[in-house]
């Protein structure tokens, strides 16, 4: 928490009002989201009880399954959550667009969409992984046979959790994360991990999340109160009322989940965000492919050298996130700029013509003096980049305190053409502000990890057989 | 009448168990808390007298199912628990029955089996611990599994344990309970006669087929004894306090209300999900920087008030020397906040 959002926080609190803490959108809103709500049984192992699904906000389709305990009921309910997922993530399975790749020397091809499913909450996004993870390894055939489509959702649901693990990605997206992500309110995290109350605060007020903090929840959990005093009663009696009493119960979420839905869409989308929204595309092609060709389950665990490059391919994307949003929002670039991170100044000094000749060629090497009387954490001989000129390096050569603040020497390369002179307005001139970062957006090379079959023993050894695909 | 039973007055009342103490030891500067504990007032009836009912109810669906599995575990002389955990020899004997009256019997039958140390499993045994300067009876829920030289905590709980993975706020709560009980255990025998290994017994995957987990509680024993030396002694505390202060259920609701105000509180978030009281207590503290959570108020540098925050923030307050720091950093940020949105 840094103490530029606690301070938004007290200010929502003082003022009754949430807060922004971000500028722009920092997530890809899609047109044509899939919104869904499960509900669980309460005590059972992630046995689903109902949900709400669909495109439309006019159109729920509400799924919901009688008899918790019934195994068959349950394989009803999968299918039938089947029959309206899959055919959404197929849709976007259709126009594909040539992407260069080796230096232009080749092409490949990914499909100029991919689907976007909402889910109120974190729990959410981690029910639809553990539906995943019961489902993906049933069996067509043999004694207890599943719907065809079953296997395939549980393919589809672990593919989207998964996704979500990875920082910045939009293809499954929970309300409650990316509300927090754009506003604060005058209450804690834990009461804003209340769909309901996070949602009110936002658009009515405190007064308005106290009283929903009571109403319906977001699930996948559901109210003992209710368990006990509305559920109970009706799936012992087989009573039909159980439908539309589910019904109200998730209505309100339905709406909020919209509502909110539109409420990011209004906000100016962010910079990078597109470029996030392609890697995402890149995923969805990659599974859409294995899918049709191989189509073989996501093991139950990854494997030592799966696992040690998932991780690392998931600290990239974190560390990327972070820069990009930094890079897209002077609000978020500002936390930064309190913890000495990043600094903004003026500019008293430049040579734009500087050469440094000292080498083999002489190098075009601009330097130029920052006033700033912000809090400079940087040591002689750091790389800094300006957000507004991300592909040029500026190297420190010397910060030295002033009355005010401080005096800081940089020397640019990069990111002013190729001749000896400077393009125009590539070199920061006398009285620009200028902001500067020790944030990177530069490449980070993966790491070389061995081949499964060479899994050092110290990780366990090569596996003993690939693809874990194992039935229960 | 003693201190205690006058302040919770005529009700019965209500004995600790291994989540209140756990509880209690999650937040040690509560008086609040520590107090009504301590008297054994029933913090359920009380919210709701005053008017801040919170929600602290259990799923009949949880509870069939907990109930389920658990006999299922113990049915034909615990067949299934003994495979489970590998535990052929022995007895098994139930101190069950859970009445008032015969606490004391059944905590000196349980001190007596015990002690004599016989292979076998033993359910529900009564145990004291020392809470705070006084000795509370613990509400049992565990099978002591005494193999060879060392008792074991069983714990039987009904979360699913999937591809090796259970939620994680559920397994901490179990392995914290479970070091309550191996806490009480040693007090009686002895440290080296209770393993610091528990046993928890789970469903795994998605059947009702039982799993064993060991869990290494060394960590949680720990934090606990250091919790419970911390914890003020409730007695001292009592005795302080003013003779018209009870929580009787006959009192009117200004006097409940003035006496839960001799008792300081101290409000966090996480209280909304542990103690009966919370939302009364955030009610309290409205205003303040608790409220938004122990990271954010730490992130303001420990100022107590919202209104103090906004105050040095905008520099129209002078700071005292102790917040010099904080209010400089709360500055910075206010500026750049304002830089930002371009206010």
């Amino acid at each position: 928490m840094s103490t530029l959002v606690a301070l938004a926080r007290a200010q929502a609190l003082a003022a009754g009002r949430a807060q922004p803490i971000a500028t722009v959108r920092h997530l890809h809103v899609h047109d044509q989201p899939l919104v869904l709500i499960p509900l669980a049984m309460a005590g059972e192992a992630n046995a689903p009880l109902a949900a709400l699904v669909g495109d439309d906000p006019a159109a729920p389709r509400l799924l919901v399954v009688n008899q918790p305990r019934n195994r068959d009921e349950r394989f009803a309910f999968f299918a039938g959550l089947a029959e309206v997922i899959v055919p959404y993530l197929d849709s976007f399975a259709d126009a594909t667009e040539a992407v260069p790749v080796d230096r232009g020397r080749d092409v490949r091809h990914r499909f100029v969409d991919a689907p976007q499913v909402w889910v109120p909450n974190p729990g959410g996004a981690d029910f639809l992984r553990l539906l995943g993870r019961s489902t993906r390894f049933r069996r067509t055939d043999g004694d207890h046979p599943v719907p065809a489509a079953v296997p395939l959702l549980g393919q589809w649901l672990t593919f989207l959790a998964s996704s979500a693990e990875v920082p910045g990605s939009a293809l499954l997206v929970n309300a409650v994360q990316a509300l927090g992500l754009h506003w604060v309110t005058g209450q804690s995290a834990a009461e804003d991990a209340h769909f309901g109350s996070l949602f009110a605060w936002i658009t009515d007020g405190p007064a308005a999340a106290r009283s929903a903090e009571t109403g319906p929840v977001a699930g996948p959990a559901t109210d003992p109160e209710f368990d006990n005093k509305v559920l109970a009663p009706l799936i012992a009696s087989a009573s039909p009322a159980l439908v539309p009493e589910l019904r109200a119960l998730l209505m309100p979420t339905w709406d909020r989940m919209w509502r909110s839905i539109a409420l990011l869409r209004d906000l100016p989308v962010g910079e990078r965000v597109g470029s996030r929204w392609d890697s995402d595309r890149d995923a969805y092609s990659a599974y859409v492919a294995h899918l049709t060709e191989d189509g073989t389950p996501q093991p139950r665990r990854d494997g030592a050298v799966a696992a040690a490059a998932r991780l690392q391919r998931l600290e990239n994307a974190a560390a990327r996130y972070a820069v990009q949003r930094a890079f897209d929002d002077p609000l978020v670039m500002a936390e930064h700029r309190l913890t000495g991170a990043a600094f903004g100044g003026v500019v008293t000094l430049a040579k734009a013509d500087r050469i440094d000749d000292s080498g083999k060629r002489p190098v075009l090497r601009p330097r130029i003096m920052v006033a700033t009387t912000e809090t400079v954490r940087v040591e002689p001989g750091a790389s800094l980049t300006s957000p507004s000129r991300p592909a040029q390096k500026a190297k420190v050569i010397s910060v030295s305190p002033t009355v005010t603040g401080a005096d800081v020497v940089l020397e640019l390369s990069g990111g002013m053409g190729r001749k000896l002179v400077a393009e125009p307005g590539s070199v920061p001139a006398i009285g620009e502000q200028l902001l500067l970062t020790t944030l990177s957006e530069a490449y980070r090379p993966g790491a070389a990890f061995p081949d499964p079959a060479d899994t050092p023993w110290t990780h366990g050894g090569p596996p003993l057989h690939h693809g874990d695909s194992a039935v229960e | 009448m003693s201190q205690t039973d006058r302040l919770r007055g005529s009700a019965p009342g209500k004995r600790h168990n291994a989540r209140t103490v756990a509880a209690l030891t999650g937040n040690p500067g509560c008086t609040r808390r520590a107090v009504l504990d301590a008297a054994g007032v029933d913090k359920v009836r009380l919210a709701e007298r005053i008017g801040f009912p919170g929600a602290f109810g259990q799923s009949r669906f949880a509870l069939a199912r907990g109930n389920a599995f658990e006999a299922m575990l113990k049915a034909d002389d615990c067949a299934l628990l003994r495979t489970t955990l590998g535990a052929y020899v022995g007895g098994y004997e139930d101190l069950g029955a859970d009445e008032d009256d015969t606490l004391t019997v059944r905590n000196a039958r349980t001190r007596a089996v015990l002690a004599a140390g016989a292979e076998g499993l033993l359910d529900h045994p009564l145990l004291t611990l020392d809470v705070a300067g006084q000795t509370v009876f613990l509400e049992p829920d565990l099978i002591a599994y005494q193999n060879g030289t060392q008792l074991q905590v069983v714990e039987i709980k009904s979360f699913a344990i999937i591809d090796g993975q259970a939620d994680g706020a559920a397994v901490s709560a179990a392995a914290v309970q479970a070091a309550v009980y191996v806490l009480a255990l040693r007090r009686l025998l002895g440290d080296d006669r209770v393993s610091h290994e528990v046993v928890l017994v789970c469903p795994e995957n998605f059947s009702m087929q039982p799993v064993a987990v060991v869990i290494d509680v060394r960590k949680q024993l720990s934090t606990l004894r250091r919790q419970l030396s911390r914890l003020a002694s409730v007695s001292s505390l009592i005795e302080a306090l003013p003779a018209e202060v009870s929580f009787d259920d006959a009192q009117p609701v200004p006097s409940l209300l003035s006496s839960l105000d001799t008792l300081t509180a101290r409000y966090a978030p996480e209280c909304l999900s542990t103690c009966e009281m919370s939302v009364y207590c955030r009610h309290e503290a409205t205003g303040r920087t608790e409220v938004l959570g122990r990271p954010v108020r730490e992130a303001l540098g420990g100022v107590e008030t919202v209104d103090e925050v906004l105050a040095l923030a905008a520099g129209t307050q002078s700071p005292r020397p102790e917040q010099a720091e904080a209010a400089a950093l709360l500055r910075a940020a206010q500026r750049l906040r304002d830089e930002a949105l371009g206010r």
